[in-house]
């Protein structure tokens, strides 16, 4: 299994969740978050005052898959989050050892 | 005086202008409130709101009597109507309205003023020394330069400014703005920098706070400006049109220089172009055309957007660029009655522009100067003796941790609900337990008795 960790502009958001469910994955754990990449935020202007806001609000969002559909996955969240502009985020896979449904006890594969 | 018979129409006009100019002042909280940091916001409407409470309270002792009534020398009133002293009376009319409509309507200009000169200080000034600064301030600068201003003893005497030196301040350019920004860069000097200044983001916390302060603003400003004319007719109507065009080219002039420095018209900029415009008309509003007003504001615009940052090459944290837009806006548009006053207008002067030569424009910049200098002198001495006494700056600690925080035990906005408790009196502590309770309690008791 994989962890797919995607940290985007939080007005994608709905995009993403969006594509995410038309191709099949049925949950997802959504956290608000800042940062800044590359491009280090943007600058604001109070009265000719100029301020660089280096941390950006963002969200993350991440959703555990099946190793096969890992590569899928990461396809559907780049296309559905994609603006052209600078910004945009960034998103990474990682392995999940094992994963169990609280309710259940299932593991794994049963578990998601 | 000859006195006159009460006119309806004006005393209702006058009246509710005094109510449009009251609201300024909560207007100024919202518009000073937003542009501070999340912990200072309660501490800057407070000082808005307690100008409110002091000045009220002095104008009414001694306050409209040492400004309205009488004179001594062209510089100050006298006690003789200290306390209101029959003024309640139905033949105490001013004009063609009761004194008392007057003395509201004044009391209403007596607040905002200090209020205005508070912006200069946000996130650092001790609560209990801006009070003391208010009353002493308001007494000893603000009643001798409304009197000089603004008072006519009806036979050609009166205020020194108004009747020696003639200069024209319709509604308050010298003795509001002038006044309240001069004593503002004093206040801001002798208070010194906030910490982190320059250094630290400082950015407004809230900009609809802002804009909603500055929409109360200009709705007030009609009473401000218009009501100045104390009837309602022609002089009322001119002014009125005068104050609406102008602010609206100021906020145009302010909007393009930011554009042209910064690439973007910013709220906060349409917002204090706003208020610049309304800053810079009222001294102006009875003296220009429509068109005087219109060139008049879009000037005032793009000078006060310059003008703001004067701080930074100066090296004076004036929070909220009181000096910027009162001081710099008041002079524009008092200066601007020498070059675009029209003898058409109601104050009946011919500026440069006009064919009057510059003698008005000497008037008015001697009346600002003097003002200016007056008001800056006390202000610098005043807050010098409150700080070496009871202290007028917060310590560095407590400006970190939050004015408000320091000063009222209060914060605006509860961002971590579930990490706050009621903490009072001992007693208070622990919620009794409901009175249901009580008797399943007793029963229970009684079985474990028994038992």
């Amino acid at each position: 299994m994989k962890l797919i960790t995607a940290v985007v502009k939080p007005h994608k958001l709905e995009d993403v969740r969006t594509a995410l469910e038309t191709f099949g994955v049925t949950g997802m754990t959504v956290t608000e978050a800042s940062g800044y990449g590359r491009q280090k935020g943007h600058t604001e202007v109070y009265r000719g005052a100029e301020y660089e806001v280096d941390l950006v609000p963002k969200v993350r969002l991440e959703v555990v898959v099946e190793d096969g559909d890992s590569t899928d996955v990461l396809d559907v969240i780049v296309k559905a989050a994609q603006t052209g502009k600078i910004g945009d985020g960034k998103v990474w896979v990682t392995p999940v050892e094992t994963i169990v449904r609280v309710r259940t006890g299932e593991v794994d594969g049963d578990a998601l | 005086m000859t006195l006159m018979e009460i006119n309806a129409g004006d005393t209702a006009w006058v009246l509710v202008s005094a109510a449009l100019v009251f609201l300024m002042t909560p207007g100024l909280a919202f518009f000073y409130g937003g542009m501070v940091r999340v912990k200072s916001v309660l501490n800057m409407m407070m000082m808005s709101a307690i100008t409110i409470a002091v000045v009220t309270v002095l104008w009414v002792v001694v306050g409209y009597s040492l400004t309205f009534g009488g004179d001594n020398g062209g510089v100050i009133g006298n006690f003789s109507v200290a306390g209101l002293k029959g003024l309640i009376a139905p033949e105490a009319v001013s004009g063609t309205i009761p004194t008392l409509a007057f003395v509201a309507f004044q009391l209403m200009f007596a607040i905002i003023t200090p209020a205005l000169i508070s912006g200069a200080i946000a996130d650092r000034a001790s609560f209990r020394g801006w009070i003391v600064f208010v009353a002493l301030w308001t007494s000893l600068v603000y009643f001798p330069v409304a009197h000089a201003v603004w008072y006519l003893d009806g036979e050609g005497g009166g205020g020194f400014i108004a009747t020696g030196i003639k200069a024209i301040d319709f509604a308050g350019g010298t003795a509001v703005h002038v006044n309240a920004g001069a004593a503002a860069l004093a206040l801001a000097i002798v208070l010194g920098r906030r910490v982190g200044w320059r250094k630290d983001p400082m950015r407004p916390h809230s900009l609809p706070l802002v804009v909603l302060g500055a929409g109360l603003l200009w709705f007030g400003w009609f009473g401000f400006n218009a009501g100045s004319a104390l009837s309602a007719g022609t002089t009322a109507a001119v002014t009125f049109v005068n104050t609406q065009v102008a602010t609206a080219a100021a906020v145009i002039g302010w909007l393009i220089v930011e554009r042209i420095r910064h690439g973007k018209a910013t709220t906060l900029g349409m917002a204090s172009g706003a208020v610049a415009g309304l800053v810079a008309i009222t001294p102006a509003c009875g003296a220009v055309t429509p068109v005087g007003a219109l060139i008049l504001g879009v000037v005032a615009g793009g000078i006060c957007a310059f003008a703001v940052s004067l701080k930074y090459k100066l090296g004076f944290d004036d929070s909220l660029d009181v000096v910027g837009v009162h001081l710099v806006g008041g002079l524009v548009g008092s200066l601007a009655i020498g070059f675009l006053g029209s003898a058409a207008a109601p104050s009946a002067v011919d500026g440069l522009f006009y064919g009057g030569g510059a003698g008005q424009l000497g008037r008015q910049a001697l009346a600002n100067l003097i003002v200016g200098v007056y008001s800056f002198v006390v202000a610098f001495v005043l807050a010098k003796l409150i700080d070496l006494t009871i202290g007028f700056r917060i310590k560095e600690d407590d400006e970190r941790e939050g004015v408000d925080q320091v000063e009222h035990a209060e914060t605006a906005y509860d961002f971590l609900a579930a990490g706050s408790g009621l903490r009072g009196p001992a007693t208070a502590v622990r919620t009794p337990a409901p009175v249901d309770d009580a008797p399943a309690k007793d029963a229970a008791d009684k079985e474990g008795a028994n038992a």
